[in-house]
């Protein structure tokens, strides 16, 4: 028997507003245990789905099932409920800078349980000891690197063991050790934690080497989709671009603009 | 012409309905922070710790300030007292000016560009930083968890921090003008005591400054939540915290003054 995925999304829509739709008709399915990547150029949407995944937007069409819901139609009480079964890595860790480290980490457990301290305490060791940071504990978030600070985050992410990871784009900005160790850790505690991770992302290295699907967003579209395997081998111009970084194909290196004569014969008006 | 009267009036229509909008989602806003303040009081804790970045850091300004105040008052008000040979109602002088008037609204304008800019660049700097939206994913409300407890915390100092400013004012007024001008104690002291009403003065004092806690930290919640995420958006939010809150004050002021020590409350 074919077993449920852990989110279906079906001809999802979405826009700002509606004269600019961000998305248009996505459809994808993400299977338990494995590590699904969300790839594409800087606003092309990606990060738009991952918020609908998570509930922060309401698609304008089609369905979204995350954990067997329907999160379109959850009150914000049921969202709350969602994501206690979710964790998210944002993109620049935002860790709470009034708190240590261990106060991070230690925060949803405080929230959300009624665990004693001893437990907490050896709970926040046992996250920060997976991640490498037990020796940071008492350090405020200003006193780490951006590379401690993704870990941190990850650790405080993963506090309740969730069974859906979302990280948006875990990469940017981290020196080529910090982004070895976390695109090991993102695959080390999806499969050790039994979870699901959905990683969006424009690093095509990193991201081909750790996750096992890969849907291409372009212009709120899926344009490709297949195993890191098969994209690298794909004739298709939109994804042998990315994957090359070539930086003229279909998605072109000029951004739309009238012609470059007619600007060089307009009358300056901010000059 | 017409086209451009047009564009106009288009444009002061959208204007006033953004302005409109935006003061239906503070009000709204502030329903929600009284909705979810049950965390603000059940775990004290958080609002205490606000309490003590809100009032007690706030309080070298403040009692710097009162003590200032009470001592041009003392010279100020003896200098024309003395012209009708009242120089001995000094202390009713200074007493009534602090507690009804100066100490509250002194006091909050303090307040508002002390706590109040510190609490919307906080909480906007939080949202720039995604610290909310975390917050949000980990299923903790930030009203509850974040904007509540400051809120509590601000309508709890203001009245302290008042009544703490008046104190400091009195006791100003007192160095200048029994110690130094020499005045004398007994009259200063007995007048006063003599002449200020628990309930129409000091009492309508105190709810002067819950009001303006109360307005100048709904402001300062509201622009910090609803900054833009930007460094000139947080920067544009701690301003509007400043202006509005010390032109809210200074309009309560007048309409409660009018309600207060006017008609059949006048004394």
């Amino acid at each position: 028997m074919a077993t449920a995925p852990i989110v279906e999304i079906d001809k999802v829509s979405f826009g700002y507003d509606p004269a600019h739709p961000v998305l248009h008709g996505v459809s994808l399915r993400i299977e338990p245990g494995s590590v699904v990547g969300i790839m594409g150029q800087s606003g092309c949407g990606k990060t738009t789905l991952l918020r609908i995944i998570a509930g922060w937007l309401k698609a304008s069409a089609g369905n979204t099932r995350v954990l067997g819901e329907s999160v379109r139609d959850l009150d914000s009480d049921g969202i709350y409920a969602l994501r206690r079964k979710m964790g998210m890595l944002f993109q620049f860790g935002a860790l709470f800078t009034d708190m240590t480290v261990f106060d991070n980490v230690a925060f949803q457990m405080r929230e959300h349980t009624d665990l004693p301290p001893d437990l907490v305490h050896d709970l926040v060791m046992m996250k920060l000891e997976a991640v490498g940071l037990r020796g940071v504990a008492q350090r405020m978030p200003s006193e780490l690197s951006g590379g401690m600070a993704r870990r941190v985050a990850l650790a405080r992410a993963v506090a309740l063991d969730p069974r859906l990871m979302l990280y948006d784009e875990p990469f940017t900005g981290l020196d080529p050790i910090s982004l070895g160790v976390i695109a090991r850790l993102i695959r080390t505690l999806n499969d050790s934690l039994g979870q699901t991770s959905i990683v969006v992302s424009h690093d095509v290295e990193e991201c081909f080497g750790i996750v096992d699907y890969v849907y291409f967003v372009s212009a709120g579209r899926i344009v490709a989709e297949g195993t890191p395997d098969e994209l690298r081998r794909s004739a298709e111009p939109f994804v042998s671009q990315f994957v090359l970084g070539e930086p003229d194909g279909p998605i072109p290196f000029h951004y739309p603009a009238p012609t470059y004569e007619a600007d060089l014969a307009a009358p300056a008006k901010n000059a | 012409m017409l086209a451009g009267l047009r564009q106009g009036l288009a444009d002061l229509g959208s204007g006033a309905t953004a302005k409109l909008l935006r003061l239906g989602f503070a009000a709204r806003f502030f329903v929600a922070i009284l909705l979810h303040s049950g965390t603000a009081f059940r775990r004290f804790g958080l609002t205490i710790r606000e309490i003590y970045f809100a009032g007690v850091l706030s309080m070298v300004i403040i009692l710097v300030s009162g003590l200032f105040v009470g001592m041009v008052l003392g010279l100020q008000g003896f200098e024309t007292l003395q012209r009708y040979g009242s120089g001995d109602a000094l202390g009713v002088l200074v007493a009534l000016s602090l507690v009804r008037e100066l100490g509250p609204v002194i006091a909050g304008l303090l307040f508002a560009s002390r706590a109040g800019s510190a609490i919307t660049a906080e909480i906007g700097l939080m949202k720039a930083t995604e610290q909310i939206a975390a917050m949000e994913m980990m299923a903790v409300d930030p009203i509850a968890r974040v904007v509540a407890p400051r809120f509590w915390a601000g309508v709890i100092s203001m009245p302290l921090l008042a009544a703490l400013f008046s104190a400091l004012g009195i006791f100003g007024g007192y160095l200048v003008g029994v110690k130094l001008i020499g005045v004398d104690e007994g009259a200063f002291w007995s007048q006063m005591q003599a002449s200020v009403d628990v309930r129409n003065d000091i009492l309508n004092g105190v709810i002067k400054s819950l009001v303006f806690g109360v307005a100048v930290t709904w402001i300062a919640v509201f622009e910090g939540y609803d900054a833009p995420p930007t460094a000139e958006g947080v920067s544009g939010a701690t301003t509007r915290t400043v202006v509005t809150s010390s032109l809210a004050i200074l309009a309560l002021d007048f309409v409660l003054t009018a309600l207060m020590f006017t008609g059949g409350n006048a004394k």
